[in-house]
C-alpha cells in the first residue's frame, strides 16, 4: 500500500478505545431485530476512523453505543481502560442535524457546557473556537439566522469546547451541499491535526471515508457485522483525483455493494 | 402552466386594498355599517336589539357618571388579583408535577377529576367560604384560569425536544442547569399560550360570578341593566368587556414576542 502508514497499534500500548463485541437488537412484535452483531475493533489515539454501511445499517447506532447514549446493548466499551456506561466529557459529539439551542446565540450555544460566569479564560477559549471553526465576528447571532453549514460549524465548536480525548461525528455533514461539505472536511482535518483529537466519523459516502479516514470499518447490512477494515495509506492532504484515490474507493465501493464500479 | 404560475406570483402583492389599516378595519366597520342599517330599517324593536347610536350615547352617559369606570375597575382588579393567583398556581404546579414524576403521579388524578367541573359550579361553596363580594369571585376567577395555563406549562416541559435533552447529556450539563437553560426556555412558547388562554378565562369567569351575585363589576352592570330593560348598556357592557379582553390579550402577545423571538412562527403565507 502506497504512503505513509497509519500511527496505528502494532505495539504493545493500550488501544485508546476498544469496542468489544457488542451486540444490539430492537425489540419488535414477535421477535426481537437484531442491529449489530460481533462488532469488534479498536481504536488508536489520535486515529482518524470512518465507518461506512448502507443506509439503515445501524451505523448510528454503533455511533451513539460508544457516546453512551445506547444503554441497552450486549458488549463492552472501553475508553482508556474504563468502560463507557453513560455519556461523558472525554467524548465529543457532533449529531446529524446542529442540534442548537435556538434561545441561545453562537457563543452561548459553544459555552453551554462550561459553567456559569465568564471568566477572561473561557471568552479567549470560546474565540479561539469561532476562529478555528471560522466563525468569528457571529458570536452573537442566533442559529435561526445561521446557515446549515455555519450551524454545523457551532455544533463543532461546542463538541470541542471540553477538549474531548475522542469526537464522535453522525453524518455530520450529510445535510450540507455539495460545495460547503467539501469545505467542512478540509476543515475537519485541519481541526483534527490541531487539536490532537481521535475522530470517529459515521458515513454513508465512501468518497467522504477515503478522503477523511486513516481507517475505514465497512458494516454489512442487517444484521450488521464488520465486513472489513481498511486501511487507507494514502498521503495527506489527498487528491480525489489520484489514481490510488480511485482505486480505493472503488474497492470500498465493492464491499459496500458486492458489485464493480468499474463502469464510473 | 408556467405563465398561469407566473402571473399569480407577479400579480399577488399588487392587492394593495390590503394596506395594514384595511386589513383590520374592513370587517368591524361593515358589522358596524350593517348593525346600524338593521336598526334603521325599524323591522326591529330597539330593546331587542339597540341602534349603535343609542350604544354609543349610553356609552358616553355612563362613561360621564362614572358608572362604566368605577364597575370595570372593581372586575379588573378582580380579574388581575385572580389572573395573578392562577398564573402562580398553574406555572408553579405544571413545573413541578413536569419536573417530578412522583408528585405528577400523586396529584394528576384529582386534578383532571376537578378539571371537568365549570368554576361557577363552585359558587355555591365559594361565597360561603369567602363571602359573596372579593373573596368567591377571586377564588373563581383563579379557578377558572388555572387549569389552561396548568396544562399548557405541563405539555411544554412534556414537549422538550429529545435531541436538546441527548445535547445537554453528552454535554454532563447537570439537572438544574438544563431545566433552567433547555428545558423552560423550550417550554415558554406554550407557557405563554396557557397565559393567553387563561387571561380569557378569567374574564369569562368574573362576568359569569358577578352575573349570579354581588353588588359591583361588569357582570352585575349587566344583570342591572338587563333588569331595568336598558338594552343599550347591556350592549355597552359587552363591548367593554370585549375591548377590554383584547387589550389584556396585546399586552399579553407583546411580553410573549419579547420572551419567545427566537421563535419562528408560521403565518400562513
Amino acid at each position: 500500500m502506497a504512503g505513509v502508514v497509519h500511527r496505528g497499534i502494532e505495539h504493545n500500548e493500550k488501544p485508546h478505545l476498544m469496542v468489544q463485541n457488542i451486540y444490539k437488537s430492537f425489540s419488535g412484535k414477535e421477535h426481537d431485530l437484531p442491529v449489530l452483531r460481533n462488532i469488534t475493533f479498536n481504536v488508536a489515539e489520535h486515529e482518524f476512523v470512518c465507518i461506512v454501511g448502507p443506509s439503515g445499517c445501524g451505523k448510528t447506532t454503533l455511533l451513539r453505543i460508544i457516546a453512551g447514549l445506547e444503554t441497552n446493548y450486549q458488549g463492552m466499551v472501553i475508553l482508556d481502560e474504563k468502560p463507557v456506561m453513560k455519556p461523558g466529557l472525554e467524548r465529543g459529539v457532533v449529531f446529524q442535524e446542529p442540534r442548537l439551542l435556538p434561545w441561545m446565540t453562537v457563543k452561548e450555544n459553544i459555552a453551554f457546557a462550561l459553567p456559569a460566569g465568564s471568566s477572561i479564560v473561557t471568552q479567549k477559549l470560546i474565540q479561539s473556537l469561532l476562529n478555528l471553526v471560522g466563525l468569528s465576528g457571529f458570536e452573537n447571532a442566533y442559529p435561526n439566522h445561521l446557515s446549515g453549514g455555519m450551524a454545523q460549524r457551532v455544533a463543532l465548536a461546542r463538541a470541542l469546547i471540553n477538549q474531548p480525548k475522542i469526537l464522535l461525528m453522525d453524518e455530520p455533514f450529510g445535510s450540507l451541499d455539495a460545495l460547503t461539505r467539501l469545505k467542512m472536511q478540509k476543515e475537519i482535518l485541519r481541526i483534527w491535526e490541531e487539536q490532537a483529537t481521535t475522530i470517529i466519523l459515521v458515513t454513508h459516502d465512501i468518497e467522504e471515508a477515503v478522503y477523511l479516514g486513516d481507517r475505514i470499518i465497512v458494516l454489512s447490512d442487517r444484521p450488521t457485522t464488520i465486513k472489513e477494515i481498511v486501511e487507507i495509506g494514502l498521503p495527506r492532504p489527498r487528491k480525489r483525483a489520484d489514481s490510488a484515490f480511485a482505486a480505493l474507493r472503488q474497492q470500498i465501493h465493492q464491499e459496500f455493494s458486492g458489485e464493480s464500479l468499474s463502469h464510473y | 402552466m408556467e405563465t398561469v404560475l407566473k402571473r399569480i406570483s407577479s400579480e399577488w402583492p399588487r392587492i394593495t386594498i390590503f394596506h395594514p389599516i384595511w386589513k383590520r378595519g374592513f370587517l368591524p366597520v361593515l358589522l358596524l355599517m350593517l348593525w346600524h342599517w338593521i336598526t334603521a330599517s325599524g323591522y326591529v324593536k330597539p330593546v331587542l336589539f339597540p341602534s349603535p347610536e343609542s350604544v354609543l350615547q349610553a356609552f358616553i352617559e355612563m362613561l360621564g357618571s362614572g358608572e362604566l369606570l368605577g364597575h370595570l375597575s372593581v372586575s379588573l382588579i378582580r380579574v388581575m388579583e385572580g389572573f395573578a393567583i392562577a398564573s402562580f398556581m398553574g406555572v408553579g404546579m405544571g413545573m413541578a408535577m413536569g419536573l417530578f414524576p412522583l408528585l405528577n403521579d400523586m396529584i394528576e388524578g384529582i386534578l383532571q377529576m376537578i378539571r371537568p367541573i365549570p368554576p361557577i359550579a363552585w359558587l355555591p361553596l365559594a361565597i360561603l367560604w369567602f363571602g359573596i363580594e372579593e373573596g368567591s369571585k377571586i377564588f373563581i376567577i383563579a379557578l377558572g384560569a388555572f387549569f389552561p395555563i396548568f396544562l399548557n406549562v405541563l405539555n411544554g416541559i412534556r414537549q422538550t425536544d429529545t435531541k436538546l435533552v441527548e445535547i445537554a447529556q453528552v454535554l454532563e450539563v447537570a439537572k438544574l442547569k438544563f431545566t433552567l437553560k433547555v428545558v423552560i426556555p423550550g417550554s415558554m412558547p406554550f407557557i405563554m399560550t396557557g397565559l393567553r388562554v387563561g387571561l380569557g378565562y378569567a374574564w369569562m369567569c368574573v362576568v359569569a360570578a358577578e352575573l349570579s351575585g354581588g353588588m359591583r363589576g361588569m357582570g352585575y352592570m349587566l344583570t342591572d341593566a338587563r333588569s331595568l330593560a336598558q338594552t343599550d348598556k347591556v350592549v355597552v357592557g359587552m363591548m367593554v368587556i370585549g375591548l377590554v379582553g383584547k387589550a389584556m390579550d396585546g399586552i399579553l402577545r407583546l411580553v410573549e414576542g419579547r420572551i419567545v423571538g427566537w421563535r419562528e412562527l408560521y403565518t400562513g403565507e
